[in-house]
């Protein structure tokens, strides 16, 4: 199961990608996925793919991989679609009693499918390509102003961090004491909900005191490393732009413009 | 003046049980003194609640003594200034490797020390090139620590310290969680670190195979320090060792046994080398 | 082992994870084992050879991608074979089993087995506290917390955690991890106890030569998936040379006994524990002065 999600873990090869700025590629996921929303009709949609597969190929990282992030995502995905497939009025294709499908459910349902699994693939091509020590830092960088409002910007991005970091570990961890506790009787699957619910308690309270013991190890360690807070901290990989940095967001503003146009004029197609 | 002294060191803490009150007070370490020369390596035994992880985490200032004086390179631990030099100079290694790498990536974790001590940046990469190469993991550099083993993991930590530029490091039963031949990888990036890079020892563990190279050791029972000694008076004592709940290298439980038969041997035997050229 | 019918038995048992996908690893090879009753086995190998897809077969936890495993005759995977039954069968404590522990109080946490069992409380109770008692815990500590226990105490509960549910065959993954020496002897000799008193079929993971040669009858050796030398302590250490290449070793005493008998000292080279080799040692002495 633990091995399924690939949501969050870098993928070490040396690509374009993998070299960008984290700041770059953090901008360009958001400028992707705004891009997701503002683009329209088959051509629009074409586009937004035919970039994510570009970003697939230049990031070296084996397509398979990348897709697997979807199927994480799959049941949402699923869910998503048949609500809006059922739900959206307009001219009925096919009727059953209360069910049924309109034109606009079926092209609803299709756009925003598409919108997700894309919006998933492309932020998990930034976080295979990055790692999220980099990531982190891309945040705290970005969000520096935000520390004149007070906002613990480096203490935010270091949690961020380190959750990142557990969670494979959490998820090991979660199989580990299932299994057990499956060999001691537990049954996790039947029941009704609420026995199902209940039966989670041998799997839960087990790991959450496991989860405070690694924290409570993990802050002494952190401590023991001179860890102080972010004042007085130098970086191994500080960010410094580099000119393809600046190609990359030229590339990005392009790409933008390109959405915009499907957005005026690309409307009527679908 | 040793690297790392204590004077009576001891350490209570305040207990709360579940059903009473009042809290219990836990005596932890009780006049303990030390005296270690730079470039030693010193290995500790005790059993499980003997207070050897307590002595540990007062030679990295994560406690401080509540009685007695313990000083790092002549720093008091108590002074506050003085925290971070103290725990520059003395690092420490934990038993469970997952719980205390930092960073995602290999390299990335090494360099969270250099990066706390505010080094510049190409300080931070020489240092973590050095100590990449020194436990011999510049080939994983940029893995995730999760898809090492638990033998890589725990030199990435010693990595880590060893980047810091300790002075001495102290390693808190570093190979507990690790199978055999994890063991033997750790011991040997540690005897390395001693033997070549001079950097003080504290090995805490209670295998006792991993105490037969050190230069002394300390046997800790109810929070004192109740026998010092080089490994072969140490392990000469049998007895004296089973009472406090450790054992002794297979050998030398032979050699003990042997003696007590009345085979003339000498004491404290522990190797086999030294069994069999005794015997034949 | 006469003709009585084993209580396991694995057929040409082939187990690959991810099967079908470009990820897939073989884990065990054809492995063919047949465990008896009352047997006390040690199952050694190092990290990633095998041996926990191994003993995850045995009570159902994993099913084999190829091959039988057979509960007393039953293939375990023929319709309506009841898995959960043959998990309180053979009981299986993972390594760290301190870290399965949830209930407020030490009886409450060991009588979760038995009750997923179905059994009525009071019986539940009755066989928690006798497990308890058995693994060498006062009665004193039934009401306490189980994380307020030391590192010790707790393996302990667990390991009656599985006892509870009365199991024929005991499998242990490492239970001694993290022990200290004293605690190590506690666990083992209790283990060794449940055998001889309960006549418990026990399967011993460890990575200490030592610890399997002192208590085990019989070892199973597993390198890539496969089981390598099945034999007693003597057999399999005979090997050493053998088992050095694949990353293990045999107890100090086997190298003492064969370098002494390299430099002419006519002792039994296939001691594996040191009570053992001190007679051996001591008769040889005897021998050589009388000449």
């Amino acid at each position: 199961m633990a091995r399924e999600i690939t949501l969050g873990q870098y993928y070490p090869v040396n690509s374009i990608l993998h070299r960008l700025d984290p700041r770059v590629k953090f901008v360009g996921t958001i400028v992707y996925i705004a891009a997701l929303f503002l683009v329209n009709g088959v051509l629009g949609y074409a586009f937004a793919v035919a970039a994510l597969a570009a970003l697939i190929v230049l990031s070296k990282v084996p397509a398979k991989f990348i897709l697997k992030s979807v199927r994480g995502i799959l049941f949402i995905l699923i869910v998503t679609m048949f609500f809006n497939l059922l739900l959206t009025p307009g001219d009925i294709l096919w009727q059953f009693g209360i069910l049924r499908i309109t034109r606009q459910g079926v092209v609803t349902a299709l756009r925003m499918g598409l919108r997700l699994a894309c919006l998933v693939t492309g932020s998990s091509i930034m976080t295979l390509t990055t790692t999220p020590n980099q990531l982190t830092d891309a945040m705290e960088n970005l969000f520096t102003p935000l520390k004149l409002l007070h906002v613990p910007v480096h203490e935010i991005s270091m949690m961020m961090s380190i959750a990142l970091r557990f969670i494979p570990i959490l998820m090991e961890e979660t199989d580990k004491i299932q299994k057990a506790q499956i060999a001691r009787g537990a049954d996790f699957e039947s029941g009704n909900l609420l026995k199902r619910v209940r039966g989670m308690i041998p799997l839960l309270v087990p790991l959450f005191v496991s989860a405070f013991r690694r924290a409570n190890d993990l802050a002494l360690a952190m401590e023991a490393r001179c860890y102080h807070g972010g004042s007085g901290r130098t970086q191994m990989k500080p960010l410094r732009y580099q000119r393809r940095d600046l190609i990359a967001f030229l590339v990005m503003a392009v790409f933008l413009g390109i959405c915009i146009c499907f957005r005026i004029f690309g409307g009527g197609w679908i | 003046m040793g690297i790392i002294q204590a004077l009576g060191l001891g350490f209570e803490y305040q207990k709360y049980r579940e059903d009473s009150e009042t809290p219990e007070t836990v005596r932890a370490l009780n006049g303990v003194d030390l005296d270690v020369e730079p470039g030693e390596f010193i290995a500790i035994l005790g059993h499980n609640g003997s207070g050897k992880s307590t002595l540990a985490k007062h030679i990295n200032a994560l406690l401080v003594p509540t009685k007695g004086t313990m000083w790092v390179d002549g720093i008091d631990t108590k002074s506050e200034d003085d925290l971070w030099r103290v725990r520059q100079k003395a690092g420490m290694v934990f038993q469970n490797p997952d719980n205390q790498i930092i960073g995602t990536i290999v390299e990335e974790d090494v360099g969270f020390g250099p990066e706390n001590l505010g080094l510049p940046t190409e300080k931070i990469w020489e240092r973590v090139n050095d100590a990449l190469v020194k436990v011999g993991m510049e080939k994983h550099r940029d893995k995730s620590p999760n898809r090492l083993s638990g033998g890589q993991k725990q030199r990435v930590a010693i990595a880590g310290v060893v980047a810091m530029h300790p002075d001495c490091i102290v390693l808190d039963e570093p190979t507990a969680m690790l199978d055999p031949n994890g063991r033997q990888e750790v011991l040997k990036v540690v005897r390395e670190l001693n033997e070549k890079e001079h950097v003080t020892v504290i090995l805490i563990t209670h295998y006792m195979e991993e105490v037969v190279h050190a230069d002394r050791v300390f046997v800790m029972d109810r929070g004192e320090v109740v026998m010092t000694g080089t490994p072969r008076e140490i392990f000469s004592q049998v007895e004296k060792l089973k009472s406090y709940r450790l054992d002794v290298p297979q050998v030398t439980e032979l050699a003990y046994e042997l003696r007590c038969a009345g085979v003339s041997l000498p004491e404290g035997i522990l190797t086999v080398d030294e069994l069999v050229a005794a015997l034949a | 082992m006469e003709t009585k019918q084993p209580i396991l038995e694995l057929k040409n048992v082939s187990f690959t994870y991810g099967t079908g996908t470009a990820y897939a690893v073989s884990a065990l090879e054809q492995v063919d084992l047949k465990i008896g009753e009352g047997e006390f086995i040690g199952i050694i190998g190092h990290t990633g050879s095998g041996k926990s897809t191994l003993i995850q077969q045995l009570n159902g936890l994993m099913q084999p991608t190829e091959g039988q495993v057979l509960y007393r005759g039953q293939d375990i995977r023929e319709k309506g074979f009841d898995l959960r039954h043959l998990r309180t069968r053979v009981g299986l404590v993972f390594q760290y089993p301190e870290n399965q522990l949830f209930e407020t109080d030490v009886l409450t946490d060991v009588m979760f087995g038995p009750k997923n069992q179905g059994l009525a409380p009071d019986e539940a109770r009755e066989r928690a506290a006798k497990a308890l008692l058995q693994v060498g815990m006062p009665e004193e500590l039934f009401t306490t917390s189980p994380f307020e226990l030391s590192g010790g105490q707790k393996r302990r509960v667990a390991i009656a955690g599985v006892l509870a549910m009365d199991p024929e065959v005991l499998i242990l993954d490492e239970p001694t991890a993290g022990l200290d020496p004293h605690g190590r002897d506690e666990v083992l000799g209790l283990i060794r106890d449940l055998r001889d008193e309960r006549g418990i079929t026990i399967i011993l993971v460890s990575h200490s030569m030592e610890d399997v040669a002192d208590y085990a009858d019989r070892l199973l050796v597993v390198d890539g998936g496969k089981i390598v030398f099945d034999g007693t302590p003597r057999e399999v250490f005979a090997h050493y040379r053998e088992l050095e290449q694949i990353g293990l070793a045999a107890p100090q005493v086997t190298y003492i006994m064969h370098a002494l008998k390299e430099k002419g000292l006519l002792v039994d080279t296939s001691c594996t524990t040191v009570e053992e080799a001190k007679e051996s040692i001591l008769q040889a002495l005897a021998k050589r002065s009388s000449l």
